[in-house]
């Protein structure tokens, strides 16, 4: 997308040492990455979870397990993995394990604290299509599909969601349900996880290039923060429905010196994912 | 004798038959471009070709007329975007190719089923998707135990799997470091099993690390050497992911002129694999290499006697 206005420094008194400008691609990787505090066990998705996921393990959560569905419990990449299958997400890793171990052992057992999968397409309760635009039989746009996005939304312990934002991809109607949220409701969801047995409670963060959005006790999406540059009105004209917002909306702090430095020098420098 | 080391020409033209079901495993680590490429120069026909991630291998295939089905989890060129060559036949009212579509662990429990000889697999995956109505195979069963619904998967057996892998013995006991991706449960769930290697090592080398073995030579029929046959794809510890290609494939394959070019100066333009590596030069070929090694520590097995 060609609108990644690289957004200006707030301007504070004189003299202060002048924060670097950024994207709005960097600003959705810093906040997804922030968001992964505390976090033990992590289910790292392809595309933008991997860069997220890598950019919290060097910063708020230096002791992150990362998984890998390729079969890989413990990574410690030196490199930013140019796929979820890199040879460096093995080299030091803790265990190098089947495809069937790991979705069998590590995620259908319930050992995944938080399932990172990106979307093409997603609904105010959180449900994901990555399958098809368009009729499944005959599609406008073919996509990747599942991979284990269906099975990690069902068993990973929650799931966080990032991607950018446009009429296209937030929409009132996925074209294909790939990987089930809150379907039609918290409570309903609630109920049918419980019957069904899943482990899983289902999306709780969804990063975009905009802002920051949880999950309200009906299971509709809620922006509780807006990215430093990006406006109310934006968030409106880049979603199929009416958004719900806090009443106490915050501005995500901006990407420091370092957050920028790694995205840069370490993880990105040619600019796959930011540019 | 028992070796069965034979050339990837003898071991294509042998084991893979028109109509097959073939399944090149190998999760973004050990893809057999080489045996691809081999299926494609000898115009093998009709194929169903299974693989978790189809990846450029089968985009090549597809455009090079081998295909009439692909059963698959995950459908793109990773890293980089869409197979143009499998959307051009897969998109819009003229779509040709048929499709049979899964998730990860619905695939691997397939090749499990398979391998195994059971019926189904039962897995927690595709409740409330909209999979199972796209693919009727995927089906709710109840426990016999009574305590709830799983999905069942049917099993999957290829007629020929190929796989790659760092070494094998002449009889086929294969070794492999780095992602398994589910190599092991495709061999065992084949009819036929082609294995393919950077290096042919003797049994006893074999016997000293029994640990790594993931396929013994029971199941495998031919044994083909073919150093740098993954690449593009990477082998841990010989050559790293090509990443370069991978992108390069993106406009070539927009273009079905361009691809078939391609076909035509890197499948059927050269007659092996070493011919190939050469054409792609000592340069490209070194730069892959990783930047130091990395052995593994030595664990000791004992002797008893």
């Amino acid at each position: 997308m060609s609108e990644q206005k690289p957004v200006a420094a707030a301007e504070v008194g004189t003299g202060a040492p002048a924060a670097p400008a950024f994207s709005r691609n960097e600003m959705m990787i810093v906040a997804a990455a922030r968001e992964l505090a505390g976090q033990r066990v992590c289910f790292v998705g392809v595309g933008l979870p991997n860069i997220a996921v890598n950019l919290a393990k060097r910063t708020v959560s230096p002791d992150l397990e990362l998984v890998y569905e390729a079969g890989v419990f413990g990574a410690e990449p030196a490199r930013l993995p140019l796929s979820i299958g890199d040879p460096t997400i093995v080299t030091g890793a803790t265990a190098v394990t089947s495809m069937l171990e790991l979705f069998g052992y590590y995620l259908q057992r319930g050992l995944i604290d938080v399932g990172f999968l990106g979307a093409a397409q997603i609904d105010r309760f959180g449900n994901i299509n990555t399958t098809v635009i368009g009729d499944y039989a005959h599609p406008k746009t073919r996509l990747p599909g599942s991979g284990g996005a269906c099975e990690i939304a069902i068993n990973a312990r929650q799931v966080f969601v990032i991607m950018r934002q446009s009429a296209r991809s937030f929409v009132e109607r996925i074209d294909f349900r790939t990987s089930p949220g809150n379907l039609g409701g918290a409570e309903n969801a609630a109920r049918i996880r419980r019957e069904q047995g899943w482990l899983g409670s289902g999306p709780s963060v969804v990063v975009t290039d905009l802002g920051i959005y949880h999950f309200d006790e009906t299971g509709e999406m809620r922006l509780d923060s807006l990215h430093p540059g990006a406006t109310l009105d934006e968030v409106r004209a880049t979603m199929g429905w009416e958004p719900r917002v806090a009443s106490d909306l915050a501005t995500t702090p901006e990407p420091t010196a370092e957050e920028l430095r790694l995205i840069r020098e370490e993880l990105d420098p040619e600019g796959m994912y930011t540019k | 004798m028992s070796s069965k080391v034979a050339s990837m020409r003898d071991a294509v033209a042998d084991l893979v038959r028109d109509g097959d079901t073939v399944a090149i495993e190998g999760f973004t680590h050990l893809i057999s471009f080489a045996a691809g490429h081999e299926i494609i120069r000898q115009r093998k026909r009709d194929l169903t070709l299974a693989r978790m991630t189809p990846d450029l291998i089968y985009d090549q295939m597809v455009a090079g007329g081998v295909a009439r089905k692909l059963v698959f989890s995950w459908l793109g060129n990773p890293g980089v975007g869409g197979l143009n060559a499998i959307r051009r036949v897969t998109e819009g009212p003229d779509a040709s190719l048929e499709m049979e579509e899964y998730s990860h662990f619905g695939m691997v429990a397939r090749y499990t089923a398979g391998a195994m000889n059971l019926p189904f697999f039962p897995l927690r995956s595709y409740f409330e998707t909209d999979l199972p109505k796209a693919n009727p195979l995927i089906r709710p069963i109840e426990s016999p135990y009574g305590d709830g619904t799983v999905y069942a998967v049917p099993p999957l057996r290829p007629d020929v799997t190929v796989i790659h892998a760092q070494r094998a013995d002449a009889r086929g006991n294969t070794q492999v470091w780095g992602l398994l991706g589910c190599q092991k449960e495709a061999a065992f769930a084949a009819d036929r099993v082609i294995v393919v290697v950077e290096e042919l090592v003797d049994e006893e080398v074999i016997r000293a690390d029994p640990n790594r073995t993931i396929v013994p030579g029971i199941v495998v029929d031919a044994v083909v050497v073919e150093p740098f046959g993954a690449h593009p794809s990477y082998v841990q510890g010989h050559y790293d992911r090509d990443n370069r290609f991978y992108r390069d494939w993106d406009p070539i394959s927009r273009d079905p002129a361009l691809t078939q070019a391609w076909l035509d100066e890197w499948v059927h333009g050269v007659a092996s694999r070493a011919e190939y590596a050469a054409k792609l030069g000592e340069e490209r070929v070194t730069s892959l290499r990783p930047s130091a090694p990395a052995p593994s520590g030595v664990v000791d097995y004992g002797t008893y006697r």
